[in-house]
């Protein structure tokens, strides 16, 4: 995927999203082929990979008894943060959410669209070249999915963030949005958007995404 | 990384557990319950269930209270030991072990630090309950307290790889349950913290047998010889081999994807 930019993984249910980021955050090994992360191949070295890599998962899975910053604490900790650095880019990163106030409260007072918040907040703690978005919106309702968008183009733009997202909500996507079509595992299709519609000769990405649905599981 | 990372990430993972058991104080509350409830009820009812023997430590007969108390720290230690692996499935099954597995530090010092932390954290409740255990006569020497408790810790990081082991093999959390029935109670009253071996020789030779094959039986009797100011070799061997083969198993049997790929949506 091209550095400095934003990817979006779009497939139905099953189409293998979940599982391409079990395959790069060395939860599952490859049982073929290789993957590399900035170089890192995830076999071999997977430390130097992990290091490369801020991951937010589909679940939520920040420990809604403690604070926020005790969650960042606890992530920037085992990413061999020191508590200094821990300290000050916890600050840095929920300043930037508008969660800095809030930093002793229990996660569980959030709604949902902050939690997602904290959990961008903590996967960007270690300063990742390479986020990882795993259907970051589910739950969501459509004001936090835009506002959380708008953050994401923000970290790609300021930044020079590379952002690999996955979705199978195609209203999520913009028509200049560099996509790849997954489906039952395989790539059927990459490029702008707007252009895979066309080349498939779809309406629009909603119809492309049930036609990709329709033919993983034809009845 | 450098070993001040591996630093860092010990102290993250350690801060996590006691911030977590501050939270969950009624866990605190019946791990010190739960063996005053054996000390005050049952050990009573045995007062003299030890009168005239004589049991290692200890030069001359001792009342049962004192006798059933390292073992009372044993079960403390491992209730707390099974608590912690119950959170592990848990954290599994809700998918926040990803958190830490995506880290970049090698999972088995992972997995190492959180058992070392674990067993740190259960040093709360067993000295609150030998505090306690004072106002009932069971009064070691002071330095007995501080002798004990790498005996403690060695204890409760063994049956927190053992933990670790059942939570690798456990598929649900639900299933849980069936090891209390299979894993915590022979542990506990198959080994000598509530009869000394002699008394188990005496009742059964295959008890006896079993009492001396379980881990659980010397480590109780590291922390009783510990704790009265004397040192057993043997049991010592035999708690530190069983932590070494356990902490290796677990390790090995861990597996990273298990439960938490391909769960339904």
């Amino acid at each position: 995927m091209p550095s400095n930019g934003k990817l979006a993984l779009l497939g139905p249910n099953g189409a293998g999203k979940t599982t391409l980021f079990s395959l790069l955050t060395c939860l599952l090994r490859p049982s073929a082929g290789s993957i590399s992360i900035f170089g890192h191949d995830v076999t071999t070295s997977p430390g130097a990979a992990l290091a490369q890599l801020g991951v937010v998962f589909q679940q939520p899975t920040l420990d809604l008894d403690l604070s926020l910053s005790q969650n960042l604490a606890y992530h920037g900790a085992i990413q061999g943060l020191s508590p200094r650095e821990v300290r000050s880019r916890s600050q840095q990163e929920l300043e930037r959410f508008g969660l800095w106030q809030r930093r002793h409260e229990p996660v569980r007072k959030l709604n949902a669209g902050h939690r997602r918040r904290v959990e961008i907040a903590r996967a960007l703690l270690h300063q990742p070249r390479l986020l990882l978005l795993d259907e970051a919106t589910t739950g969501l309702d459509l004001a936090s999915r835009v506002s959380l968008h708008d953050h994401i183009r923000s970290l790609v733009r300021e930044r020079g963030l590379s952002v690999l997202w996955t979705t199978h909500l195609p209203e999520e996507l913009e028509p200049d949005e560099q996509v790849v079509l997954l489906q039952s595992g395989t790539i059927q299709g990459q490029g702008q958007l707007s252009q895979l519609v066309a080349a498939a000769g779809a309406e629009d990405a909603r119809a492309l995404l049930l036609s990709l649905s329709s033919q993983a599981s034809p009845s | 990384m450098k070993p001040v990372h591996y630093l860092y990430s010990f102290s993250g993972i350690l801060a996590r557990e006691f911030q977590r058991s501050i939270q969950q104080r009624t866990r605190f509350v019946s791990a010190l319950v739960r063996p005053l409830l054996w000390l005050a009820v049952f050990a009573a009812g045995f007062r003299s269930a030890l009168e005239g023997v004589v049991v290692p430590p200890h030069a001359t007969p001792v009342d049962y209270e004192i006798y059933i108390t390292p073992g009372l720290v044993g079960i403390v230690v491992l209730f707390n030991s099974m608590q912690s692996s119950l959170s592990m499935v848990y954290d599994r099954e809700m998918g926040s072990m990803r958190v830490l597995l995506t880290s970049p530090m090698p999972r088995s010092w992972l997995l190492i630090c959180k058992l070392i932390a674990s067993a740190l954290v259960s040093l709360v409740p067993v000295y609150g309950f030998l505090l306690v255990a004072r106002l009932f006569d069971v009064l070691p020497p002071v330095q007995g307290y501080l002798a004990a408790l790498p005996a403690i810790v060695l204890t409760a990081v063994m049956l927190g790889a053992l933990g670790l082991i059942l939570a690798s093999v456990i598929e649900q959390l639900e299933n849980f349950a069936g090891v209390m029935n299979f894993v915590v109670f022979p542990l506990f009253f198959l080994s000598s913290a509530l009869y000394p071996l002699t008394a188990m020789r005496d009742a059964s030779e295959w008890i006896y047998w079993a009492c001396l094959l379980n881990p659980f039986t010397h480590a109780v009797e590291l922390i009783r010889h510990t704790l009265w100011l004397d040192f057993s070799p043997p049991a010592f061997g035999v708690t530190m081999t069983a932590t070494l083969v356990l902490i290796l198993t677990a390790v090995i049997c861990f597996d990273p994807a298990k439960k938490m790929i391909g769960r339904p949506r």
